[in-house]
């Protein structure tokens, strides 16, 4: 079992669902021999081509409908936007085109593509560097999103969403490809799209969260074990569709819930985990849910000391946790 | 040098019968269009967005194409483009009717929003020009696997002002894809005319800057539309790239059924585009050549006129999906 970092995983990934199947290949702005500006991508283009590892043109709208045609004929695109800030001019494609095909044609057309971006901030990248797009894409049915948090299940899930029949999302935290590490097996697993994972168990608080908070949010429970209380950590893991079994399981079981993430608060993830907790177990409760998010401001700013400002941190995430156990 | 020069379809390599054919087709998507327009003025069907005034441009180039083998991305007017694709009359109609057999997507989107499965016409939507990504797409893809396909894709004159636009062609421009890109240049982008759509004037003349040929060709001419298809569909084949084909149509109807196009346009040139009618054109080609007489020409258009009837009768007595087909087809069922 190799020891790999998130962005390792991404790749090694690619390359055995590359070597797995011949219809799937990489397409993206920079992808070819540079490997990609993160590195998604590096070595795949000496060992498979410049056809199935595709440089792109500088075209967001292109790379997605090209994949879409590309899926629709039968081969699996595995499409990268180079940040997800620049997602937005694919966004027609992505609604209009890849959510709806299956939908509209009465489920005689299909787009099996993974649209692949790195998200986040806490890289002074500023406004267009940084940004958690996710939640533009979650109200939209027909579409996967999912976010990995570990190595582990950034190869289980991303195998699972080349393989799998519908359009997925799949954003990386850019903050964590380098800085998390773990064991990967190098045999063929996928990790099934639509579940989440009790990263850590606890009997005080339950905390919800995915990508890079689920670091902070587990650096936050040792801490706070040293204080007396246990706290669960659930990682979502996708985010469309809702694992809304875990969700519940995971909220009755504490009676406090304190919801995570970067992204935005309003009309966010949380905002529809805590509507799930309400519609299914609002009198297992014991406390109001809480949301931790990122603030509501159109995006993240470059100077140091504003975007500290604005990311969550382990501090941040100790501080709401431990005043939600001591409610 | 030859005693008698050829006539312009046989120089195509066109015989007699799939001249009359091709007409065939143009008169069976004018008759299908008009009959659409009654049902729905007499309020039997919702919305109507009409082919007519291109059906010399959509069977010409359709009839440039394999069925059942290349492929299509249409767009919404190009009602001759599905009928030659080997879509049937009673397909269309089920789909104007909304009804749950409609091959296109079981009624749930609006009539003209074609698609077919088994004849490799991919579904389509309403935001406009997003199908020709989906082309070169399918292009890029045929090419990876070595299958000899070619893709047509369609838009408006109006649309090839969108990004998708420049970026289909650009793309299948670097790659030498097997794309034919048409723009059916009615003129009119709704009510907004040419000169405040298109900068430049032409379309066609875009094609240079993407590296393929940009063609401008009468579309209400049936002949020069598919000797241009003809052309761009070898090229196509035999790797050189994609073409650009700008077919310059007219309109003969208001944009659509919800339009009313006295509001922007005179009522004299209206009246002017009826001369330019590509049914009648074609017609006067084929009585010029002795292709078509009086009594074939009432044969024809009785035959055309009884599967109009038999696709509306058939279709309006089809159901419509059960409600409960709102929520099926969202993502792959077990």
């Amino acid at each position: 079992m190799a020891v790999l970092n998130l962005v390792e995983a991404v790749r090694e990934t690619l390359r055995a669902e590359m070597r797995r199947d011949r219809d799937v290949w990489v397409v993206g702005e920079d992808v070819g021999k540079k490997g990609g500006v993160f590195g998604a991508t590096l070595g795949l283009f000496d060992e498979f081509g410049p056809e199935r590892v595709q440089d792109s043109p500088l075209t967001e709208s292109a790379i997605v409908g090209v994949g879409i045609g590309a899926a629709l004929y039968g081969t699996k695109p595995v499409c990268e936007i180079q940040f997800a800030d620049f997602i937005f001019p694919a966004f027609n494609q992505i609604i209009s085109e890849a959510a709806k095909m299956r939908y509209r044609s009465n489920g005689a057309w299909t787009v099996p593509m993974v649209i692949r971006a790195p998200f986040g901030g806490g890289v002074h990248g500023g406004l267009y560097h940084s940004q958690s797009v996710e939640q533009y894409f979650t109200n939209t049915a027909g579409l996967k999103v999912v976010v990995p948090s570990t190595p582990y299940d950034a190869k289980g899930l991303l195998a699972a969403a080349i393989r799998d029949p519908d359009p997925v999302l799949f954003f990386e935290h850019k903050g964590l490809y380098r800085a998390v590490k773990g064991e990967v097996p190098e045999t063929d697993y996928i990790i099934p799209i639509g579940k989440a994972d009790l990263k850590r168990d606890g009997s005080d608080i339950t905390v919800i969260t995915y990508g890079k908070t689920v670091h902070f949010c587990l650096e936050a429970a040792n801490q706070l074990a040293r204080e007396g209380y246990e706290a669960l950590v659930l990682d979502l893991r996708t985010l469309l569709p809702l694992d809304r079994e875990a969700i519940v399981a995971a909220a009755k079981k504490t009676g406090k819930v304190l919801i995570v993430h970067e992204a935005g608060k309003t009309h966010g993830i949380g905002a529809e985990v805590s509507a799930i907790i309400a519609e299914e177990c609002l009198f297992d409760l014991d406390a109001p849910v809480q949301r931790l998010c990122g603030p509501d401001v159109p995006a993240m700013p470059y100077a140091g000391p504003m975007e500290k400002f604005f990311m969550l941190s382990p501090e941040k995430c100790l501080e709401a946790m431990r005043t939600l156990a001591k409610f | 040098m030859e005693a008698t020069t050829k006539a312009r379809h046989e120089a195509l390599g066109l015989s007699r019968e799939q001249l009359l054919e091709m007409y065939y087709y143009m008169l069976l998507t004018r008759r299908i269009d008009e009959r659409l327009w009654l049902l729905q003025r007499g309020g039997k069907i919702p919305f109507v967005i009409s082919p007519q005034g291109a059906e010399a441009a959509q069977i010409g180039a359709a009839f440039a194409f394999r069925r059942k083998h290349d492929w299509f991305t249409p767009y919404y007017r190009d009602l001759g483009i599905n009928l030659v694709a080997g879509v049937t009359p009673r397909e269309i109609m089920l789909g104007a009717f909304a009804r749950g057999a409609d091959p296109a997507s079981g009624g749930k989107q609006m009539p003209s929003h074609w698609g077919n499965r088994p004849l490799n016409v991919v579904s389509g939507s309403s935001p406009v020009t997003t199908q020709l990504l989906h082309a070169v797409g399918i292009a890029q893809a045929a090419r990876m696997r070595g299958d000899d396909i070619v893709a047509y894709t369609c838009c408006g004159e109006g649309s090839s002002n969108q990004g998708d636009f420049h970026e289909a062609l650009n793309w299948a421009g670097v790659h030498k894809l097997p794309v034919i890109f048409m723009v059916q240049n009615n003129e009119y982008a709704i009510s907004v005319p040419l000169d405040r759509q298109v900068a430049g004037g032409s379309v066609a003349a875009r094609g240079k800057g993407y590296g393929m040929p940009g063609i401008e060709v009468d579309g209400t001419d049936l002949l020069a539309v598919y000797a241009a298809f003809k052309t761009a569909h070898e090229r196509a084949r035999s790797g050189q790239g994609p073409s650009l084909i700008e077919a310059k149509c007219v309109r003969i109807t208001s944009h659509s059924s919800d339009d009313d196009q006295r509001r922007y346009r005179s009522s004299e040139e209206i009246e002017a585009i009826k001369a330019k009618d590509p049914i009648l054109k074609a017609r006067a080609y084929l009585y010029e050549h002795g292709i078509l007489d009086e009594a074939q020409e009432k044969e024809l258009e009785a035959r055309v006129m009884a599967e109009v009837d038999d696709a509306t009768d058939y279709a309006e007595s089809q159901p419509y999906a059960v409600p409960e087909q709102t929520l099926r087809h969202v993502y792959k069922e077990d």
